[in-house]
């Protein structure tokens, strides 16, 4: 067959002298896209999807908007561990939502380091009616080097030893009340085909719930401090390794459910597991207490719903009241936001932010929103049982410590999270899991 | 581009004819040599993906090099390109040649088989994940103790699970390669083959295998550098796991840049990966013989 043009015509040279010669100006116009455009006065803000809370934080955003027709807040909703990802490849491109919400810590810490959140210090001091209102303790994660660079919001979230009470009454035990009960009650409802405890797994920061209890209760809050201060070979601890070998000993017991490392907490599938009576027990944050609230039928309504702290370890340093979790969300506030942005944004945290009406949701769902003097509230939800726990763990504990995920710079928190999924599987044993560890969080 | 078609040329308007590969090249310069550049760049910086990007020479390569993540990111990517070539090929080959024959009906399944490449990876993958659930999936659902398997937290079953769902994406594509390549080869072949006595299973091996050696050639191309890519679906399925059973290097990458934050090292992932995927680019095509452009015919 003849060929049209032969193959010396479009030679090498030919397309290299091409590429060479394209506009530069044009190609970068391609490439490139567009910043946000103009328009209406507005801060942008990304906030977390799933029910219950979503409704809630929509909720805020809407009444923001009705109050103040000329300066709206746009919303979109992400998944959770969907979000965190987004949230750093944003920033890092400077397309980031006015708004960015999260959990201070470690990775505010980053984003500050960065430069890329304002300082909110002196606009605290401006604002002190702001401040006073919100639980003291919620501040810690959102100061970095003695400076705020957040708006706490939302609600404190302890994680809950939750447990099934209809299953603990058919196999006819009791609650744990030690990890020796925990270790005892495996082989209890694993006899009846009902598994013990329920576990994301997929998700990685479900598992790390164990260990942060784990090492509180054994080695006390200064085992995991020693991490965060870059002690070197913290994680191989007399104490670490214990908890890293009990929470190993669990596994081989049968402690979590079948697939447990293909389950996400996302879909929260770990949830439904408990409420539809597969398995008897879990540990998971607070918030999931709204969410078999809303999705359960009448599990939680109807009293079958257990919950508590998670109980002592026999021999442990670590105080029972000690706890781990969230203690607020976080709102920073892009520093490449325009000014008309920032200025909705600091009007959204002064008049947006836990006004009545979203402490009053929050309770509705059954959180605690981390304002000041909702007491009377508290007493009169429908969920005043739950919500007394939280109030005591998050008031009483002599410990809160922050997710450690959180809590750790990001490298080193993928790093955690990677090792924990491989202990829980097995994989690694706990010396080999602390020696990957030291490697990463010793100075 | 006004001020080059009044180049003074007119008297070899051929010359106008490798402009015609202007725009193509525009889009191709733009999103993938620029990246590409951009990404080895990146490789010899350290940058955590917001704050400043700093210039720290071989130190990322280091990193990637020496982490015993790389070797098993790098087996498991071979694994799943092996697993996932050898199960494809011998079906894609036999159902395409099934559809190239003459009775409607194989018209009519085509288009069932057709299906899945309908769907997104991440639809198939969610759809997968669900069917499969241990507690809620398929099994479960319909209490076969066979079906609930705990089938992506093992890590040998999880490994078959992304091959067996790759290839029931990817089966009916090379299936429509196949089919077209068979319907090329000359009704004169087999007539003879018919003469000298040959029958179906003979005329197979002896007259479309051989007659299918560049479509074969195309469709392993595909398959293979096709498989580097493969994210969407390992994603949704498992994140790599259970543990990092099925971290191939795309997760790999992707794990350590925007979870681990060190885009450096993910940068140099990048790099491995394009280097791989040029190789065996290349391998392939070498194999095919040296021209490219031969006749399909030889031996005919």
């Amino acid at each position: 067959m003849e060929i049209p043009v032969s193959r010396r015509t479009l030679s090498r040279r030919t397309l290299l002298g091409m590429a060479a010669g394209l506009p530069v100006s044009a190609a970068l116009t391609a490439c490139g896209s567009s910043g946000p455009g103009g328009g209406n006065v507005g801060a942008t803000y990304w906030y977390l999807s799933s029910q219950p809370a979503e409704g809630v934080r929509a909720g805020v955003v809407k009444a923001f908007n009705k109050a103040h027709p000329k300066t709206q807040i746009k919303g979109t909703t992400f998944q959770n561990d969907a979000y965190k990802t987004k949230i750093k490849t944003a920033i890092g491109a400077g397309q980031a939502p006015t708004l960015i919400y999260g959990w201070g810590g470690g990775t505010l810490r980053t984003y500050a380091d960065a430069g890329q959140v304002e300082d909110l210090t002196s606009w605290f001091g401006e604002h002190p009616e702001v401040k006073k209102r919100l639980f003291p303790s919620a501040f810690g994660a959102a100061t970095v080097n003695g400076k705020i660079y957040a708006m706490p919001c939302e609600r404190v979230q302890p994680i809950i030893l939750y447990y099934n009470k209809r299953l603990f009454e058919q196999v006819g035990v009791k609650p744990p009340e030690s990890w020796d009960d925990i270790m005892a009650l495996v082989p209890r409802f694993n006899a009846k085909g009902i598994a013990p405890f329920a576990l994301g797994g997929q998700s990685r920061w479900t598992n790390m719930m164990w260990l942060e209890f784990l090492f509180d209760r054994i080695g006390g809050p200064e085992l995991f401090q020693a991490v965060i201060e870059g002690e070197k070979n913290a994680w191989s601890n007399p104490a670490a390794i214990t908890a890293l070998t009990k929470v190993q000993e669990l596994v081989k017991a049968g402690g979590f459910i079948k697939g447990f490392s293909s389950i996400t907490a996302d879909s929260n599938a770990d949830q439904a597991l408990l409420y539809t009576g597969k398995a008897a027990m879990m540990l998971h944050g607070a918030w999931s207490y709204g969410i078999q609230q809303a999705d359960g039928g009448d599990f939680v309504s109807s009293g079958g719903l257990g919950y508590m702290n998670f109980p002592p370890v026999e021999g442990g340093k670590g105080d029972p009241s000690n706890s781990f979790g969230n203690p607020a969300q976080y709102l920073s506030i892009s520093s490449k936001a325009s000014d008309e942005e920032k200025k909705v944004a600091k009007e959204f945290f002064a008049n947006g932010v836990l006004q009545d009406a979203e402490v009053k949701q929050w309770i509705d769902v059954g959180s605690l929103p981390i304002r000041l003097g909702t007491e009377k509230l508290l007493a009169a939800s429908k969920s005043a049982d739950f919500l007394q726990l939280t109030y005591n763990i998050a008031t009483k504990a002599k410990a809160f410590g922050q997710s450690w995920d959180q809590a750790l710079s990001p490298m080193a928190a993928e790093t955690l999270l990677d090792n924990i999924s491989k202990l829980f599987q097995l994989s690694v044993s706990p010396e080999q899991f602390a020696g990957n560890l030291n490697a990463v969080t010793g100075k | 581009m006004s001020a080059l078609t009044g180049h003074p040329q007119r008297r070899v308007p051929r010359s106008i004819l490798p402009w015609l590969a202007a725009p193509a090249l525009v889009v191709f310069v733009c999103f993938a040599v620029v990246p590409l550049v951009g990404v080895v760049v990146l490789s010899f910086t350290t940058w955590d993906g917001i704050g400043a990007i700093q210039a720290s020479g071989l130190t990322s390569w280091r990193t990637v090099l020496t982490d015993p993540g790389l070797p098993h990111a790098l087996r498991v990517t071979f694994l799943v390109m092996i697993a996932s070539w050898a199960v494809q090929t011998p079906l894609s080959i036999l159902l395409g040649t099934f559809l190239a024959g003459r009775p409607r009906y194989r018209a009519a399944l085509g288009v069932v088989y057709f299906i899945p490449l309908l769907l997104s990876s991440a639809a198939i993958a969610v759809a997968y994940k669900a069917l499969l659930d241990p507690n809620f999936g398929l099994g479960a659902g319909l209490k076969v103790g066979a079906l609930s398997k705990d089938w992506l937290g093992r890590p040998g079953l999880a490994f078959g699970v992304i091959v067996f769902v790759v290839s029931w994406q990817f089966i009916p594509f090379h299936s429509l390669i196949y089919q077209a390549g068979v319907q090329q080869i000359p009704k004169s072949l087999y007539e003879a083959a018919q003469l000298d006595g040959a029958g179906r299973i003979r005329q197979f091996f002896d007259i479309t295998l051989p007659q299918l050696k560049y479509t074969v050639i195309t469709s392993s191309t595909l398959m293979v550098v096709g498989s580097l890519t493969f994210f969407d679906l390992i994603w949704v399925l498992t994140e790599g796991g259970p543990g990092d059973a099925t971290r191939v290097l795309a997760l790999d990458m992707y794990k350590r840049g925007w979870q681990g934050s060190q885009m450096g090292p993910a940068s140099a992932i990048a790099t491995i990966l394009v280097l791989i995927g040029l190789a065996l680019a290349l391998l392939l095509r070498r194999l095919g013989g040296r021209d490219a452009g031969e006749s399909q015919l030889e031996g005919a």
